[in-house]
């Protein structure tokens, strides 16, 4: 943890609130999010128990598997999250712009520029907490293999149809937000912890309830008697006041609401199965009805507190005007969208199981760069980020005292200005380090001389810069591009930019030290049902 | 009857079989592990010689600018004749001015300007931009331990046949986002390229240097248990060979005394009182300071084996090795302070490879309230305890050993992952009882 998010969190424990770690949002926030808070079976990885899904705060829609351990009754609750799911990304499919890419050509090899579309937008599924995240992932995994009957008559319990195209959706979103700063798929608790610091720890930051709590505490009370209340507070009956955000669910829950729900619910099929005649039936399928019912009011009553809490994180980001950089971030995640919407239309099989090594290292390559471009945007969006950088010594800001004349050697001298600055950071400076400052959103290095003489009587300490380039090809720089006396400057130590890496080779050029060639893609089948999966 | 250890004959022997399967052998790839010291540099110069002398177009993969520059410049040591190319970035400043002056060294920013000359060293940044239609025969993989496998993804085509030559024991390959998902996958792209090489090749011959040039007699046994368990090591020197002593006197102050353990012993802890501290603990920062000027100050002289006198300790001899990047600089501004500005400072992370007489260490540990896996590294603390010739000097509080036993190992077990030994937390233990017969605490 930085020293700085040490301070705020000190700072949020001696006042009872949490306090602002930014004064911008650093993550994008669509118009129309889909909300997505999903439960789980205790005990049954990926046997989801209900949802409560949907873009309209007011009307959001319930989802309930009254038996989760019933296999047609997990797949009618995955068909209807289908058709709420699937319909919100179609929405955002057909509204494309024009747009350049470059390509390889195929036939020169040269880098040449296409004309591509881009969608004008993309869906953005929120859900409560990092739990929720890894839970798309899997709900993702689960699906995305199985074959309907229309693929293959074989199969011996076919999907109903969209539910692998859900699978393969949700695994593009799961693995999208892998990517530090994208904002497909986001965490709530994330996103505002991100923006807030609170007085506990970062672990119990993925409580949304406590979270928020510390956020914005009821009039009369402190963050911290409001959190620890969130956490442990429960009812006369012994259940949580605030239940978790899910998936997983309280284990009193479980056992003193949801499993005799359950077992009603069980023994009013068992009895529906055994009737005799069609009056009887009738009698009985009232009871698996009403039973039906029951579950659906509990996990109602335990997802409706998440859905709300969401919907007020929502808010509360809201509020925060979006940071400069933000916009240009989300254009990947557009470009991701797109490109994922391209693989399903142009027919290409499901994510395989495992990135082979080549994906694999791109992957990780891509997802370094864009870390470091995540936290050099975020410092140059907003003051308060800077500012803890230049706590840490990984910048300095100040005024510049002096400005003098130089030239680099060599035929052609180029303007190469010495420039002293007086700050009172502490910055990590070697000689000839590299450091950068934002000149018109474009970096404009220098390199450090020295210091000039001791510190000061108020700490400040002059260093001096030779800048190095963006000052045009004259002789003399260009005007604006080196800054004067009395300028207030801000330099960091890390590069605003980041430097694409080196291509890898294609996958069926894989070297012999990482296993030579992964062949021919297989088509993967979908996990085998067990015992445990037939009732 | 004992049969008497020659440290000069184990090595000599180790490194002929290296040679030979490195020039005749069939297999494609060997490996070699080197403990601390144990001749790496000497060992990657050597076979780059012998297999330019076969005729065998040879590119050398290093980790970074310095340690190409340094190949380099022992390269050109050992034979000015032969043509050597410098790979380098179009950076300003991308390597070190001193090998312009190297009549057979070429310098170039394009692969194609090397093209022909039997050995060419770069980095594994820059090797992953070259594009070559014919592979080169050979490559040698310098610090393969520390190279990650994607790194290795990246150039492996660019030859046929490769030795790839690292210290198992020091800092593992990191990456700055999780890499949880490719856990227990053979490629992982964050492993060490050598746990990749050999999961995908289990057959390629495996080879160990012996002997500790390095570590004096006092050090080798532990960095060997505690590191290396089950491919030990020893020192090239025996107890005796090697002394460092003092003109002037110990004054009876805590640095002093810790002075004169750690030149008697080769090992001493300075011990400040338990406290939980910032990162840049002030009291452990001087206590540092204090014993590096000390160090300095009382005039110390070095005899070992390499010169029939004995050298003075002098600045550039001692190094002072932090876990953090802040902690350095805490401690360059004392010594700054105290006028001892020209000793080196640094991250065990920048240490690495790098050999001093005497070291002076904040333990990793020290004043923390817990133990995270980023301090617990195994690497971390075998690279800060095995930089000197002489004697190391770690300054900690006190209670390190409560907070082992407060914070047991708990990363979570991914399956298919090869478990590392040993771990931090039984290394840090196995350190801890060792030093503690060295101790001497601080009074201020």
């Amino acid at each position: 943890m930085s020293l700085i998010s040490t301070l705020a969190r000190l700072e949020a424990v001696g006042t009872g609130r949490a306090q602002p770690a930014a004064t911008v949002r650093h993550r994008h926030l669509s118009g129309r999010p889909l909300v997505f808070v999903p439960l789980t079976t205790a005990g049954e990885a990926g046997a989801p128990l209900g949802a409560l899904v949907g873009t309209d705060r007011d009307a959001p829609r319930l989802l309930c598997v009254s038996q989760p351990r019933d296999r047609d009754l997990r797949f009618a609750f995955l068909s209807e999250l289908a058709d709420v799911v699937l319909p919100y990304i179609d929405g955002y499919a057909e509204a494309v712009e024009a747009a350049e890419r470059t390509e390889t050509d195929p036939e020169t090899g040269k880098r040449i520029k296409v004309e591509v579309e881009l969608c004008a937008d993309a869906p953005q599924l929120i859900v409560p907490s990092r739990a929720g995240v890894t839970y798309v992932r899997l709900l993702g995994r689960s699906m995305r293999f199985r074959r309907t009957a229309e693929q293959d008559p074989e199969a011996p319990y076919p999907a109903p149809p969209r539910v692998p195209l859900l699978g393969r959706w949700l695994t593009h979103f799961g693995e999208r937000a892998r990517v530090p700063g994208s904002a497909l798929l986001t965490a709530m608790t994330d996103v505002l912890a991100r923006h807030w610091a609170t007085g506990q720890s970062t672990l119990e930051d993925q409580h949304l309830g406590a979270l928020l709590a510390w956020i914005d505490p009821p009039a009369d009370e402190s963050g911290a008697a409001a959190a620890l209340r969130a956490e442990l507070a429960r009812d006369a009956e012994g259940q949580l006041l605030c239940p978790p955000a899910g998936p997983a669910t309280d284990p009193a829950f479980d056992n003193k609401l949801l499993a005799p729900a359950l077992e009603r619910h069980d023994r009013a099929r068992t009895a529906l199965a055994a009737a005799e005649d069609g009056l009887e039936a009738d009698d009985r399928l009232g009871d698996v009805t009403a039973a039906e019912r029951a579950v659906r009011a509990l996990v109602a009553s335990r997802t409706r507190p998440t859905w709300d809490a969401v919907w007020r994180g929502i808010d509360l980001l809201r509020e925060l005007p979006e940071a400069a950089r933000v916009e240009e971030r989300w254009t990947r995640d557009r470009w991701s969208f797109t490109g994922h919407r391209d693989r399903v239309l142009a027919g290409e099989p499901p994510q395989p199981r495992r990135d082979d090594a080549v994906t694999a290292a791109n992957k990780l390559a891509a997802r370094e760069r864009e870390q470091a471009r995540l936290d050099a945007q975020e410092a140059l969006d907003d003051p308060l980020v800077m500012a803890g950088r230049r706590l840490a010594g990984e910048a300095f800001a100040g005024e510049v005292v002096e400005v003098e004349m130089a030239y680099s050697e060599g035929r052609r001298p180029s303007p190469r200005p010495l420039v002293t600055v007086r700050t009172c950071d502490r910055p990590h400076l070697g000689e000839r380090v590299k450091v950068f400052r934002s000149l018109g959103g474009r970096p404009q290095s220098a390199e450090f001389v020295g210091h000039e003489g001791p510190p000061d009587a108020d700490g400040g300490v002059l260093l001096v810069l030779r800048v190095l380039d963006k000052m045009g090809r004259g002789k003399e720089p260009e005007e604006g591009s080196v800054p004067q006396k009395g300028d207030t400057v801000c330099y960091t130590l890390f590069e605003h930019d980041q430097r694409g890496g080196a291509k890898l080779p294609d996958p069926e050029q894989t070297p012999w030290t990482h296993g030579g060639p992964p062949g021919e893609p297989v088509p993967e089948p979908a996990d085998r049902p067990t015992g445990e999966d037939v009732l | 009857m004992t049969t008497v250890f020659d440290p000069g004959a184990a090595a000599a022997g180790a490194t002929a079989a290296i040679l030979r399967d490195t020039l005749h052998g069939t297999a494609r790839g060997v490996v070699v592990d080197s403990p601390p010291g144990a001749g790496k540099s000497t060992l990657v110069v050597r076979a780059a010689l012998e297999l330019a002398e076969a005729g065998r177009p040879l590119m050398v993969v290093a980790q970074t600018n310095a340690q190409v520059d340094d190949l380099v410049l022992r390269l050109a040591e050992k034979e000015p004749g032969l043509p050597v190319g410098r790979l380098h970035s179009s950076d300003a400043d991308a390597y070190d001015r001193a090998l312009d002056d190297l009549p057979a060294v070429r310098t170039s920013a394009k692969a194609g300007d090397l093209a022909g000359l039997p050995v060419v060293v770069s980095t594994a940044a820059k090797w992953a931009h070259v594009k070559a239609d014919e592979p080169w025969r050979h490559a040698i993989v310098d610090e393969a331990y520390q190279m990650r496998s994607d790194a290795l993804l990246a150039v492996a085509g660019l030859f046929e046949r490769a030795l790839f030559v690292g210290d198992p024991g020091q800092l593992d390959p990191f990456a700055i986002v999780g890499s949880e998902q490719w856990a227990g996958l053979s490629y992982d792209p964050s492993a060490s390229a050598v746990s990749t090489l050999l999961a995908h090749n289990p057959d390629l011959p495996q080879h160990r240097l012996p002997v500790s040039w390095r570590l004096p007699a006092s050090a080798a046994p532990l960095v060997s248990d505690a590191f290396y368990p089950y491919t030990p090591f020893r020192s090239g020197t025996g107890h005796g060979d090697r002394r460092l002593t003092f003109a002037a006197a110990s004054d009876g102050s805590a640095p002093d005394r810790v002075i004169d353990e750690a030149a008697e012993a080769g090992w001493g802890l300075l011990e400040l009182p338990a406290r939980r501290t910032p990162r840049t603990d002030p009291e452990a920062v001087g206590a540092v300071a204090a014993v590096v000027r000390r160090l300095l100050d009382r005039g110390g002289a070095a005899v070992s084996e390499r010169s029939p006198g004995p050298t003075p300790l002098t600045a550039d001899r001692i190094a002072v090795g932090t876990a953090h990047r802040d902690q350095a600089a805490a401690v360059r501004t004392a010594l700054a302070e105290l006028g001892a500005a020209e000793v080196t400072v640094d991250t065990a992370n920048r240490l690495q490879g790098r050999e001093y007489d005497v070291t002076v260490v904040l333990h990793p540990l020290s004043g923390r309230p817990d133990a995270t896996a980023f301090h617990l590294e195994t690497g971390r603390l075998c690279v800060l305890a095995s930089r000197h010739r002489h004697a190391c000097i770690v300054v900690c509080r006190a209670g390190v050993t409560e907070l082992l036993d407060d914070y047991p190992s708990t990363e979570p077990v991914q399956l298919g992952t090869e478990v590392k030994f040993p771990d931090g937390w039984e290394a840090n233990h196995a350190v801890l009882a060792r030093l503690a017969e060295h101790r001497v605490a601080w009074r201020s």
